[in-house]
């Protein structure tokens, strides 16, 4: 089933075209990587799936229905979670209240969301942490708080924006190992990621893209090998890297 | 917790007992102890709390004052009944301003002077009803009854406003632990985050706005049959609006008793040094005074006081144990 269908998005910001013509899908139970170099639109394009940024032209369906008009709020009460790419964590307050902000979206009692919220942090593994201020924690552990939180509203699907950036490869292996897990418990995943070691790992399906326009798109092994995917982004070392 | 519940709770004790042996001055001086902690604790549950910063909170005192005091003297409505009355007004400037603000995405200073804006064009509309008494203000009959929210002495306003600051800091608390106050705290520190996890942090600050405009518009009743006499810039001014917001940024914002605190340290200093420096001929010298005082605990305590009294009481509490 299509759980996320994205036809001819546009987004401009004044005269700048930041998104032109933009289409693709997110299947159930699928992760699709999203990925471009800086500055090619993906972010924006996040920004207009959840509400956080006005659609200009095209239409945005999550489950069937239009998302177009929403609050961040309602989508994310639809079932669509995301992460931001610079961690924005409520500094001061506590681990475990930074996620029972989100764990309360689905459980009304607070026994139940605390419950919830420390199960999420046992799974990501922040669960020795959860007294600690959230402002106290280094940039690793703060991504993880960042996906537990987004994990305890329940979503369909998880809009991940880099969580990868900015962590060392072990880090990064634990972070797939989590994703993978996630994904298995039925998950849908759009992942951002400039990671390409984690990327390949994960995701079914890429879509790339250059200047807000979709420049190709399938499965990774053949999309990193494709001449104006090498061109734009990746840079003739991967190729040759890659053999 | 256990331990802290029990010292709060001697401490009230003290307070319920000490009108036994203080006089009449010194009662005055706890009464204003009570109602800033009072007003700043209302204050606080929308910017301490919120987040959202409001410079206009004088507006709320203005309007629960001359709305009690109006009807009292108009249509000889009670105070009791007239609070409740102002405080629903108050509450309903507090959405709209709200409104304004949280809709159009007016945030930081922006908001302020919405806020700002709102209590000055107040205070000059008020001062040319001549219905409510215009610059002059209004003084009230003093006709001493429960019925009429007016006693002799200072001993039953010193239990009321201990009452008031006393179920101040228990909506506070309650605030804190539940549902709503978690979505408000969320709120202050991202609002755009809070969003993202199904936070609608537009209904959470008209809620804060709302509880916060109420609850003062109940003390600008208790503080017009106090003091007996209201005009626009002592109920409706800048000043108050400043006054107010002082004892909890020193005491500890979002805190259910930094307000408190804060005033305990605050308006002893400034009933006294205000007698003391008008004694010399240097009226206003206390409002220097506090200037000074609200820049270091800026500068140097931005928590405010009470996350250094907790570290005190912390270490006192484990040695009794």
């Amino acid at each position: 089933m299509m759980l996320l269908q994205v036809e001819k998005l546009e987004k401009h910001f004044g005269g700048l075209c930041a998104v032109a013509e933009l289409s693709f899908f997110l299947e159930e139970a699928q992760i699709l990587g999203l990925i471009g170099p800086n500055g090619a639109g993906k972010t924006t394009v996040f920004h207009c799936l959840t509400g956080f940024l006005p659609i200009d032209k095209g239409e945005v369906k999550f489950k069937g229905r239009s998302i177009k008009g929403l609050r961040p709020h309602q989508i994310c009460r639809m079932g669509m979670a995301r992460t931001f790419q610079i961690v924005r964590p409520f500094l001061n307050v506590s681990v475990l209240d930074n996620v029972m902000v989100g764990a309360m979206l689905r459980e009304k009692s607070l026994a139940a969301a605390r419950r919830l919220a420390h199960s999420t942090l046992e799974f990501v593994g922040l669960e020795g942490l959860s007294q600690e201020r959230a402002g106290s924690l280094p940039l690793a552990l703060r991504k993880r708080l960042e996906l537990a939180r987004a994990l305890a509203t329940r979503p369909e699907v998880l809009l991940l924006d880099e969580v990868m950036g900015g962590l060392n490869p072990t880090d990064v292996d634990e972070m797939v190992r989590l994703l993978r897990e996630i994904h298995q418990k039925g998950v849908s995943i759009l992942l951002i990621e400039h990671v390409m070691r984690g990327l390949m790992a994960l995701a079914q399906r890429v879509v790339v893209i250059n200047y807000g326009r979709k420049i190709a798109e399938g499965v990774p092994g053949e999309v990193v090998r494709d001449p104006q995917v090498v061109e734009a982004y990746l840079g003739r070392e991967f190729l040759d890297a890659a053999g | 917790m256990k331990r802290l519940y029990l010292l709060l709770a001697s401490a009230l004790l003290v307070l319920v007992l000490l009108p036994l042996v203080l006089d009449k001055y010194l009662l005055g001086i706890f009464v204003m102890i009570f109602f800033y902690a009072y007003l700043g604790q209302s204050w606080n549950l929308l910017t301490g709390y919120s987040g959202h910063i409001s410079l206009g909170h004088a507006l709320y005192v203005g309007i629960g004052a001359y709305t009690s005091t109006y009807l009292a003297m108009n249509h000889n409505i009670s105070p009791w009944i007239g609070m409740w009355v102002g405080a629903v007004l108050a509450m309903l400037v507090g959405l709209a301003i709200g409104f304004l603000g949280f809709r159009f995405g007016l945030r930081g200073v922006y908001f302020v002077i919405l806020t700002i804006s709102f209590a000055e064009i107040s205070r000059l509309v008020v001062s040319h009803i001549p219905a409510l008494g215009g610059f002059a203000g209004i003084f009230l009959d003093f006709k001493p009854s429960f019925w009429n929210f007016q006693f002799r002495g200072n001993v039953a306003y010193y239990y009321l406003s201990l009452g008031f600051m006393v179920a101040s800091v228990g909506v506070a608390r309650l605030l804190e632990l539940s549902r709503a106050g978690r979505f408000m705290v969320a709120v202050r520190e991202d609002e755009d985050a809070a969003e993202a996890l199904g936070v609608n942090a537009f209904k959470y600050s008209m809620l804060g706005i709302a509880l916060s405009a109420f609850m003062t518009a109940l003390g600008g009743t208790f503080y017009a049959n106090y003091i007996f006499y209201i005009n626009p810039n002592s109920v409706l001014g800048m000043g108050l609006s400043i006054e107010l917001i002082l004892r909890p940024i020193i005491g500890g914002m979002g805190t259910a008793l930094g307000p408190v605190l804060g005033s305990f340290l605050l308006t002893p200093l400034s009933e006294i040094s205000r007698a003391y420096f008008a004694r010399g001929g240097l009226e206003g010298l206390h409002l220097i005074l506090y200037g000074i005082l609200a820049i270091l605990v800026v500068l140097f305590m931005r928590e405010g006081m009470l996350v250094y009294l907790r570290r005190a009481l912390r270490s006192l509490l484990r040695l009794e144990s």
